[in-house]
């Protein structure tokens, strides 16, 4: 699981020629992970298109005469999928159908900003499972970070840079602490962070609606919604590209989240103390590491990188205050896109960016096929339930195994 | 449990010195009064500071009992400190045991629950009159599906096999019964479509957890995601549409038992229910007996907490978890059954809003014991169901706190405050056949 | 019954574990496997039971070809197994273990577990066990619960009883009841198959030897042959049992253990207020029977366990109390006694296992950082110095050998500035070539003045190391004798008998 961080050269054989050594890279990408993740990708996609194909109205109805005109059938069907992917296609890449380029562009800038929560609330997840910690608390821990950032966002007046900068930091802080108590409580009572984290979700969940419907909270005055004030500008994440599109700062303090948690993972020492812990907590412990408060600063770590998330979605995303949907199914989001990116961060941000095409895409596809954009999640679950199992992909696609 | 004193049970005639036996120092479970403490003291600052002026009144009795219990009305304040004093006694008591050598007993956690709770409802309640019998027989409809699911999650977890997916099961469930109910016109087809419901999902666990190894926690953390994703599509795309034939379930009749539902108290509250909660109590029954009393019983337990044992005396391990979580699936599918025949005459998208986390929760209150963790779910049903009648009558308590309560007695659990508890051995771990 | 293996050969992926084995049990006959730690006794007899195939050969009962497919056809053909690690459900009783998987049902299924009880009283009286049906086996001696393994297989009328290294957690005298159990069974006509890698025992009771090695029968032997003609078939040369030494430079008191007492959660007291010392330049060998408080006291030495009490003090500084980072910084070494859980992390690099223990200060870590140069160059010259076999230092260390991720853990600790060594088990599963160059280390690190405790159940081992040998015996110092004393004195001292003469 470690990556080799020393010896970058792979031991080349004595009298290995090049031809040779090509052969196996190759063997390699299609018996490895790449090739998995690729066909696991495909096979949730076809599944995808069964779906769609079969609750597509047309299709059924063709369906009852297929024998007589199987033709129908097939178009019905050709149109049903080939509707709903190039919807998909162009919600989340580029529109062809759009009159100028700059808007026909806008949909990648769209993809780009689902990304950004996804990623580093991907990483806050990938984090802890690089410690061998299943953090499935990520949405508890947006939400306080959320309510948090929101709370920092419209209660201050300061100048720009410095109040967004606190309100950040705020999320950050509120969604470490949420996380690390599931950490703590890992290192001092050995509770399974699986069920703390699970529990501490509603836990959050309640807290935060009850202080969104209390006046003296975070309730907007004078409202019996549960709802705060919105952002002040000084505490928004400003436009990227300008006031067309709407992506944000947001995406770019995922990519910086990519780099540190890399460097985390790879160049620190706690890094390296996260992945023993991870990898074999008994001689992690043996060797003088404080497992317990590996396990706390981990989570409190992972719960800073979800509590950006949070943040980005209240000062970035959705700026018209704080609500208890403010997570918008990232949290759980995030576990399977860690999975995807087999907690690597690199991984991590490429699986960020494909989810947050589907994201953007599957808003598009409801909005002019009328396909509901629950596909979306169907598809990603199985994309990580296939990729979870290699051995199911490779027996259906007739891969070669690999070797151990 | 903690609770443990080593002092080797071995058959008379054998000399001990030949044996390593250790010294041992008797360790007694201190939690249960701490915890008895702290909630006493919760309760005196409560009615200490947020002192209830008036009466309360607990309503006891339903038109259609034999004979009517009367109506009994306690001042407020006065009632609830005397159960103050009555839960101090309790502590002090399980104090005693502790001085003693000995654990505080199942029945003084239950007595204890009781009289904190009257107290709490006595403050909570002034100046109104709560329904006893309607907060119970909530109480009970909204655990219907906890304790289904929790019957699933225990069978899973004692042949060593997490399941989280109970949320998915319930919700899946819920949607089979109600398009199959609503197709044939027939509750009980539709019933079966739900045991069908859980049953899949269960399989689709067994599939990716058992056969190919996959986390479990992952498996059951994306089915999760997995069902809500199918049956919102579905819903959406199929269900709404044409929500005449599709989404218009028919729904169970009250079976009120003959005697049985006239007594006082019990009987509206147990006896005047529909055939899924007949169903439940002979769930549980059979669940119960069936782990702990039959042969296929004592292989699960065996499977859940040394795997390799039981190969070893030729039970196929997979095999017995993979039938057990089936099994485990088709009562937690039950349990969704009662959202869509029973609960709301329709389904709707994430309708369980979560139970099956609670009911997971159960699972793990309840030790994976069949009957604590049922005792677990009809526990944090009324703890939900509470919130409704107390935001009724005006209570003083916000909603969210309410509802809150199941989650955090749940950290509270697993981190050992309310009683250690002891897994499954082999729970969660996938077992690998060397055959090969 | 009559039990055949013809020509069994079992691969692990390249490694053949068994490659065509051959032989022949007869009932009422003692069988003996001997071979060394991984020599392939117990692929073979995994393979005998049913829980693995064998790619080739066959396994014959009374001229029957077998085709198990599992351990129930296995039983049901009448084979027993005790096996090495206890096959029992630890919080199920002693007859719920009996009869699972051979369970007597009542009405619908429900258990008959009278039956059972019965059953086990009966054969119990039957061999003198004196168990207890009723017990909870995780209460019960580990020399009652291999009874309990016994009363299984024989409650499954098994005629061929297999004995997978029975004695590696019995005390001698436990040891000595085991061979009459043995006996017992022998004269009742069964076919045993005692797999065990002691030559003493396989003396004792054996009517025939086989003798494997790295997956081969090497060749037989009879009951009367010598001590040192069984090791050298075992080892495939002679060998030296005795690990050359000179006499030890003895330096001040380094290390002072006063009082000591470790407690687990449950309240066992696994040390008893023991106190030793050992002098620079000093190996103190531990010796007893495994179970007898030696890891705890290993652990507690280097701040593992949680509940200590009493004195450690090293050149002059308290270690109770303190972390194991703070006892590693003091300059303890520690060689744990399971490598794989506690001494390695197996997916980590050969590199990175090398700086586990050192993964706060420099020269490894700077401001946070790792130095990565620093660590190559280091585990370069390690990997060389310690003649560690593996393609390079980014291997995994869990894919190495067992002689090869021990020396890993040994260079790793030796390569330390050590004011003391603690060793537990520092030899246990390893090839013989490396287990002389990790003796020669341990020694050479004593002579170079650092206090070494060495803690192993061989008693060769620790004879061979020993400056001074303590027995424990359930957590209480038996004895300090020197290494000279006779083997029967040091046995009876593994039983708690302090033998006259014996300096406590």
């Amino acid at each position: 699981m470690s990556t080799p961080t020393v010896d970058k050269k792979p031991p080349v054989k004595p009298g290995e020629r090049d031809g040779d050594r090509w052969n196996r890279i190759l063997r390699d990408i299609v018996a490895g992970n790449a090739a998995v993740a690729f066909f696991s990708v495909l096979l949730a996609v076809i599944v995808g298109s069964l779906l769609i194909m079969f609750t597509d109205e047309q299709v059924r109805d063709t369906f009852g005469y297929i024998t007589a005109r199987p033709s129908d059938f097939l178009t019905a069907s050709w149109d049903a999928i080939s509707g709903a992917y190039g919807a998909l296609f162009r919600g989340s890449v580029y529109n062809n159908q759009a009159d100028d380029f700059a808007t026909a562009i806008r949909p990648l800038t769209e993809t780009l900003k689902f990304a950004g929560p996804l990623i580093a609330a991907g990483l806050g997840v990938g984090l802890a499972f690089r410690a061998s910690m299943f953090n499935i608390g990520g949405r508890g821990q947006m939400l306080l970070a959320g309510a948090a950032s929101g709370w920092v966002g419209y209660q201050f007046e300061w100048p720009w840079p410095i109040h967004l900068a606190v309100a950040i930091i705020a999320g950050m802080v509120a969604g470490a602490l949420w996380g690390g108590l599931a950490g703590f409580l890992k290192a001092r009572t050995g509770a399974h962070e699986v069920i703390v984290t699970i529990m501490l979700n509603y836990v959050g969940f309640y807290l935060v609606f009850f202080a969104l419907a209390t006046q003296s909270l975070l309730q907007a005055p004078n409202s019996a919604n549960p709802k705060s004030l919105p952002m002040k500008e000084s505490a928004t994440l400003p436009k990227l590209l300008g006031d067309r599109y709407n992506l944000h700062l947001g995406f770019l303090l995922a990519l910086v989240a990519v780099a540190v948690v890399w460097w985390i993972l790879n160049r620190s020492s706690l890094g390296f103390r996260i992945r023993a812990v991870g990898e074999n907590p008994a001689a992690a412990r043996t060797a003088g590491i404080d497992v317990g408060r590996t396990y706390t600063i981990v989570m409190l770590i992972a719960g800073a990188l979800v509590g950006l998330a949070g943040a980005n979605q209240v000062l970035g995303t959705v700026t018209s205050g704080i609500t208890t949907d403010l997570d918008a199914g990232i949290g759980f989001d995030a576990i399977t896109v860690a999975l995807l990116g087999r907690s690597r961060p690199v991984g991590i941000l490429f699986a960020g960016l494909l989810f947050g095409a589907f994201k953007a895409g599957g808003f598009a596809m409801q909005a002019s096929q009328n396909i509901p954009v629950d596909i979306v999640l169907v598809i990603q679950s199985l994309i990580v339930l296939f990729i979870a199992a290699p051995p199911l992909v490779r027996a259906i696609f007739r891969l070669p195994a690999r070797e151990a | 449990m903690s609770e443990q004193t080593s002092t080797p049970t071995t058959a008379p005639g054998v000399s001990p010195a030949h044996e390593i036996q250790l010294r041992a120092v008797t360790v007694v479970d201190r939690k249960a009064p701490t915890m008895f403490a702290i909630l006493t003291i919760g309760l005196a600052l409560i009615v200490g500071f947020g002192s209830q002026e008036g009466d309360t009144s607990f309503r006891l009795a339903v038109p259609t009992d034999f004979f009517e219990l009367p109506t009994v009305t306690v001042p407020s304040t006065a009632t609830t400190w005397l159960l103050v004093l009555v839960c101090a006694a309790l502590a002090a008591y399980s104090f005693f045991l502790l001085t003693r050598k000995q654990n505080t007993r199942l029945w003084l956690v239950v007595l204890f629950a009781l009289a904190w709770m009257t107290g709490f409802l006595a403050w909570a309640g002034a100046d109104a009159t709560l329904p006893v019998v309607g907060l119970l027989a909530g109480s009970l409809a909204v655990a219907v599906p906890l304790v289904f699911g929790a019957m699933g999650g225990v069978l899973g977890e004692r042949s060593g096999v997490v399941n989280i997916a109970i949320d998915g099961q319930l919700l899946f469930g819920a949607f089979a019964a109600a398009m199959i109910g609503s197709l044939t016109g027939s509750t009980w087809a539709g019933l079966g479509a739900a045991m069908v419901a859980g049953l899949l999902v269960a399989a689709v666990l067994g599939v990716f957890a058992i056969s190919y190894m996959v986390d479990q926690v992952i498996v059951g953390v994306v089915l999760n995601v997995l069902i809500i994703g199918i049956t919102s599509f579905m819903f959406s795309q199929v269900l709404a549409p044409n929500a005449a034939t599709l989404n218009h379930p028919p729904r169970f009749e009250r079976w009120a038992i003959p005697v049985l539902g006239d007594i006082p108290l019990v009987g509206p509250i147990f006896f005047r229910q529909t055939p899924i909660v007949y169903l439940l109590y002979i769930a549980v029954a059979l669940v119960t007996w069936a782990l702990y009393r039959t042969k296929w019983g004592l292989r699960v337990r065996a499977v859940g907490e040394h795997p390799k044992a039981a190969d070893t005396v030729g039970i196929k391990v997979n095999r017995t978890r993979f039938r057990t979580i089936l099994l485990g699936g088709a009562i937690a599918g039950m349990g969704g059954a009662f959202y869509t025949l029973v609960s709301v005459p329709q389904f709707n998208r994430e309708m369980t809003g979560g139970a099956g986390y609670i009911a997971l929760a159960a699972v793990i209150f309840g030790k994976w014991d069949p009957i604590r963790a049922t005792l677990a779910a009809l526990l944090f049903g009324f703890a939900s169901n509470l919130q409704g009648v107390l935001s009724v009558i005006g209570s003083p308590v916000p909603s969210q706190f309410m509802l809150m309560l199941p989650y955090v007695v749940t950290i509270f659990a697993v981190a050992g405050l309310v009683g250690r508890s002891r897994a499954p051995a082999a729970d969660g771990i996938p077992y690998r056949t060397d055959n090969h | 019954m009559k039990l055949e293996l013809r020509g069994i050969t079992k691969r692990f992926g390249t490694l053949t574990a068994n490659d065509r084995i051959s032989l022949t049990v007869e009932p009422g006959e003692i069988h003996c496997l001997l071979g060394e730690n991984g020599a392939g006794k117990s692929t073979l007899m995994n393979v005998l039971y049913g829980l693995y195939r064998a790619d080739e050969g066959e396994i014959v009962l009374n001229d029957e070809v077998q085709h198990f497919t599992g351990p129930g056809d296995a039983m049901a053909a009448g084979i027993g197994m005790v096996h090495q690690h206890f096959m029992l459900i630890p919080v199920f009783t002693v007859a719920e273990n009996v009869m699972l998987g051979n369970e007597a049902t009542g009405f619908a299924g429900s258990l008959d577990l009278e039956a059972s009880r019965q059953r086990v009283v009966e054969i119990s009286e039957r061999f003198g066990f004196h168990v207890n049906p009723d017990s909870v086996v995780e209460e019960l001696p580990v020399g009652v619960q291999q009874r309990v393994e016994i009363i299984k297989a024989l409650s499954r009328d098994a005629e061929v009883l297999v004995f997978d290294e029975p004695t590696a957690v019995l005390t001698p005298q436990e040891t000595d009841e085991l061979m009459g159990i043995m006996r017992q069974l022998k004269e009742a006509g069964k076919a045993i198959v005692f797999i065990t890698h002691k030559l003493r025992e396989v003396r004792e009771v054996a009517d025939k030897i086989t003798v494997i090695r790295l997956g081969k029968v090497v060749g037989e032997a009879e009951p009367t042959a010598s001590n040192k003609e069984l090791a050298a078939m075992m080892v495939g040369r002679p060998v030296e049992l005795t690990v050359r030494k000179g006499p030890p430079k003895l330096g001040d008191e380094a290390l002072i253990v006063t009082d000591l007492r470790v407690i687990d959660h449950l309240g066992h007291v696994h040390v008893d207020d023991i106190s030793f010392t050992i002098k620079r330049g000093e190996v103190l060998a531990v010796a007893g029977v495994q179970g007898n408080g030696q890891t705890e006291l290993t652990e507690a030495l280097l701040g593992l366990q949680d509940h200590v009490t009493g004195s450690i003090e090293l050149d002059g500084h308290q270690l109770v109390g303190r972390s194991v980072r703070q006892i590693l910084d003091a300059g303890v070494g520690f060689i744990p006694e399971d490598r794989q859980t506690d001494g390695l992390v197996g997916p980590m690099t050969i590199a990175e296992n090398f700086m586990l223990d050192r993964s706060h200060t420099e020269p490894f870590v700077r401001r946070g950082t790792l130095q990565l140069d620093t660590l190559e160059k280091f585990a370069t010259k390690l990997l060389k110095q310690y003649d560690v076999r593996a393609p390079g230092i980014t291997t995994p260390a869990g894919q190495l050998s067992g002689g090869n991720q021990q020396k890993v853990v040994v260079a790793r600790e030796l390569s330390r500035d050590l004011r003391l060594l603690v060793a537990a088990q520092p030899t246990r599963g390893v090839d013989v070539g490396s287990i002389e160059f990790i003796h020669t280390q341990i020694v050479a690190t004593r002579d170079s003045g650092v206090p070494v405790l060495v803690v192993s159940t061989e008693l060769d081992e620790v004879v061979a190391l020993a400056d001074r040998i303590m027995v424990l015996y359930r957590g209480h110092i038996v004895g300090i004798v020197p290494p000279d004393t006779p083997r029967e004195v040091l046995g009876l001292m593994m039983t708690g008998e302090r033998p006259e003469g014996a300096v406590a």
